[in-house]
């Protein structure tokens, strides 16, 4: 366990793996979990999706022993939980749900600073964790610490949840719908916000939700769960929608999922086109030679010194001699950055009158092209893994 | 009243202080007894009641009898049984409190939200950390409020415990002012307890002010 004020330095994740895990509430009733294998890898988000009634909540709940399994076994870095008394197990596990569930006569940073107490730190070093943690969820120390709970709006009360569940640098952290209770609009801030967090912490997060595009957003895998608490698919989310295992899944993610791996894709993943470049001053006739030479493109893009795009202009604007004005240059490159979604590029080369998205870095200078059939081609063939790199689809999807 | 003797004779309230103070004190003293022992049993119950919620029911309908009993009448019931004593006082006045206490105890405990009590647990409270650093600040403001209404209600209730010969306020009001006919006892007697009992609830609102910040924090 670290005292280091940066949590980055903190305990990263650890390997949350499930074996044959089975829950029935009632003897000889339908189980609510059904015979569940999976294996969380250290420092990665799990997401646990599925219709109501699938046990993705009560899968979640048996980790940290809220519900204890019929059957089968839970083990977080190889030690059975089950092992662990259930109140020191829990101490070491983040638990973050829906409704938030902040103490309501305690202030903020005393609500941060619950489970360090019951773990009996001492005082400075709880003094110090918990403005090093509303800090990091970005709270202001100073005037959040000693107000309470009443006084925060919703996305502010989630904050300090997921500040609470950190204090005491639990390896593994679970979340039961944490982004479920606010507004469209926070949440999708708030999911940024915690993408970002995580991967300054690494933890090894088992995050419950109903919302697949959720799931597809939050997760490194997604295990789809179906009713009765049987695993319907465990991978990737862009396996998942590439290759949906069962009519269920298929079903399930939805008849968008082509569109919806679009938003796990980035422009830096599509082979670029190369641009021909014009500067704005440069000759006519050297510039319709340059352009003729290449066949992909019908277009030359005109540039100010800076090499930042000004527009297109084509053979018939570049007829007869004597320099480019920036005038002839026709407005509309959509503009996109190597980080941009595949999503979001689509959206606005689809919205301008050559459907060439001009990609550029961080100054604003052109580094290349990306088409609308580069795009179909990625979406086309092979599938990326959590981890980055392409890999081919490896026949069915397990 | 005798003749020739004025309504309010200020001269005897004044020879009197010293006598006054003491009957406040022992009025103070019985009413503390059997709220704090009220208190202490109520919270047992309302404990059994949170681990047998069936339980819930006949104990409040058997305090509810209780309460019924008209308070001469519990009184005069236990006296051949306890005797003139502080015993047979105590045990009257702190049925009463049962029925209040009980009551604001369970609801102030019933009304701890769900998801407080579940991000407790999930975060690793043992059952004993979650009764006394949740479960009971959150109810205190209700439970305050059942001491409130026990308090003043016992306070009222003390004078006429004074049928048990235990002094206290009632002494005034009854031996001095009645039994004598002497109506500055009476008066006397009459406007301290009301004044006792006012301050007294003052004090008690201040005391749940300062144990409950959190629940003025609305909006701050």
């Amino acid at each position: 366990m670290s005292s280091s004020p940066d949590p980055s330095a903190g305990r990263a994740g650890a390997v949350v793996a499930l074996e044959h895990v089975t829950k029935t509430y009632a003897r000889g009733s339908a189980p609510a979990v059904d015979d569940l294998s999976l294996t969380v890898p250290a420092g990665e988000i799990c997401v646990l999706v599925g219709p109501s009634g699938c046990g993705k909540t009560t899968t979640m709940k048996m980790i940290n022993r809220l519900i204890e399994p019929t059957s089968g076994r839970i083990t977080i870095d190889g030690d059975d939980v089950s092992a662990i008394p259930a109140v020191e197990l829990r101490r070491q596990i983040g638990y973050v749900i829906q409704q938030v569930g902040l103490f309501p006569h305690l202030t903020i940073g005393d609500n941060v600073a619950v489970v360090p107490r019951l773990l009996r730190w001492p005082a400075p070093r709880i003094r110090a964790r918990v403005d090093e943690l509303l800090e990091l969820v970005g709270l202001d120390p100073g005037t959040d610490r000693g107000r309470y709970p009443a006084a925060l709006s919703g996305g502010e009360r989630q904050r300090v949840g997921v500040a609470r569940a950190l204090a005491a640098d639990p390896p593994v952290m679970l979340m039961d719908e944490p982004f479920g209770a606010v507004d469209p609009i926070r949440r999708d801030r708030l999911q940024n916000e915690f993408l970002r967090l995580q991967a300054q912490v690494r933890k090894t997060i088992v995050f419950v939700t109903h919302d697949v595009d959720e799931a597809i957003k939050m997760a490194d895998r997604i295990a789809i769960l179906q009713r009765g608490g049987i695993l319907a698919q465990y991978d990737t989310p862009d396996t998942i929608l590439a290759n949906p295992a069962s009519e269920f899944v298929e079903r399930f993610v939805g008849a968008d999922r082509g569109l919806k791996r679009l938003s796990l894709g980035r422009v830096r993943d599509v082979p670029m086109l190369e641009p021909v470049l014009v500067h704005v001053g440069e000759d006519r006739a050297d510039a319709r030679r340059r352009l003729a030479l290449t066949d992909e493109l019908d277009y030359a893009l005109v540039v100010d010194d800076r090499e930042r795009p000004l527009g297109w202009i084509d053979a018939g604007d570049l007829a007869g001699s004597g320099p480019i004005p920036a005038e002839a240059a026709t407005p509309g490159a959509p503009t996109v950055e190597p980080e941009s979604t595949l999503r979001d590029a689509l959206s606005a080369m689809l919205g301008s009158s050559v459907q060439l998205g001009v990609v550029v870095d961080d100054r604003d200078r052109v580094v290349g092209l990306i088409s609308v059939d580069a795009i179909g081609e990625v979406l086309r063939a092979p599938v990326r893994g959590a981890d980055g790199p392409l890999h081919p689809v490896d026949g069915a999807a397990s | 009243m005798i003749e020739g003797q004025p309504f309010f004779d200020v001269g005897w309230l004044l020879d009197n202080l010293d006598q006054l103070a003491r009957r406040i004190g022992e009025h103070l003293l019985v009413t503390v007894i059997a709220v704090v022992v009220g208190f202490v049993l109520s919270f047992a119950l309302a404990l059994l009641i949170r681990r047998y919620p069936p339980l819930y029911a006949p104990v409040l309908a058997l305090s509810g009898v209780l309460y019924a009993i008209p308070s001469i009448a519990l009184f005069v019931l236990f006296i051949p049984i306890t005797g003139l004593s502080l015993l047979t006082a105590e045990i009257a006045l702190v049925s009463y409190t049962l029925v209040i206490l009980v009551r604001n105890i369970v609801t102030g405990l019933r009304g701890v939200p769900a998801d407080v009590i579940e991000a407790a647990t999930g975060m690793g409270f043992s059952p004993g950390e979650k009764l006394w650093r949740v479960e009971f600040p959150i109810a205190l403001p209700i439970i305050v409020a059942g001491v409130r209404i026990a308090t003043v209600t016992t306070i009222g209730l003390v004078t006429i415990a004074t049928l048990t010969g235990l002094g206290g306020l009632g002494y005034l009001i009854v031996n001095i002012g009645i039994q004598r006919r002497f109506p500055t006892a009476t008066i006397t007697g009459v406007l301290t307890v009301v004044i006792l009992s006012t301050l007294v609830d003052i004090g008690l609102v201040a005391l749940q002010r300062r144990l409950t910040p959190w629940s003025r924090a609305r909006g701050g």
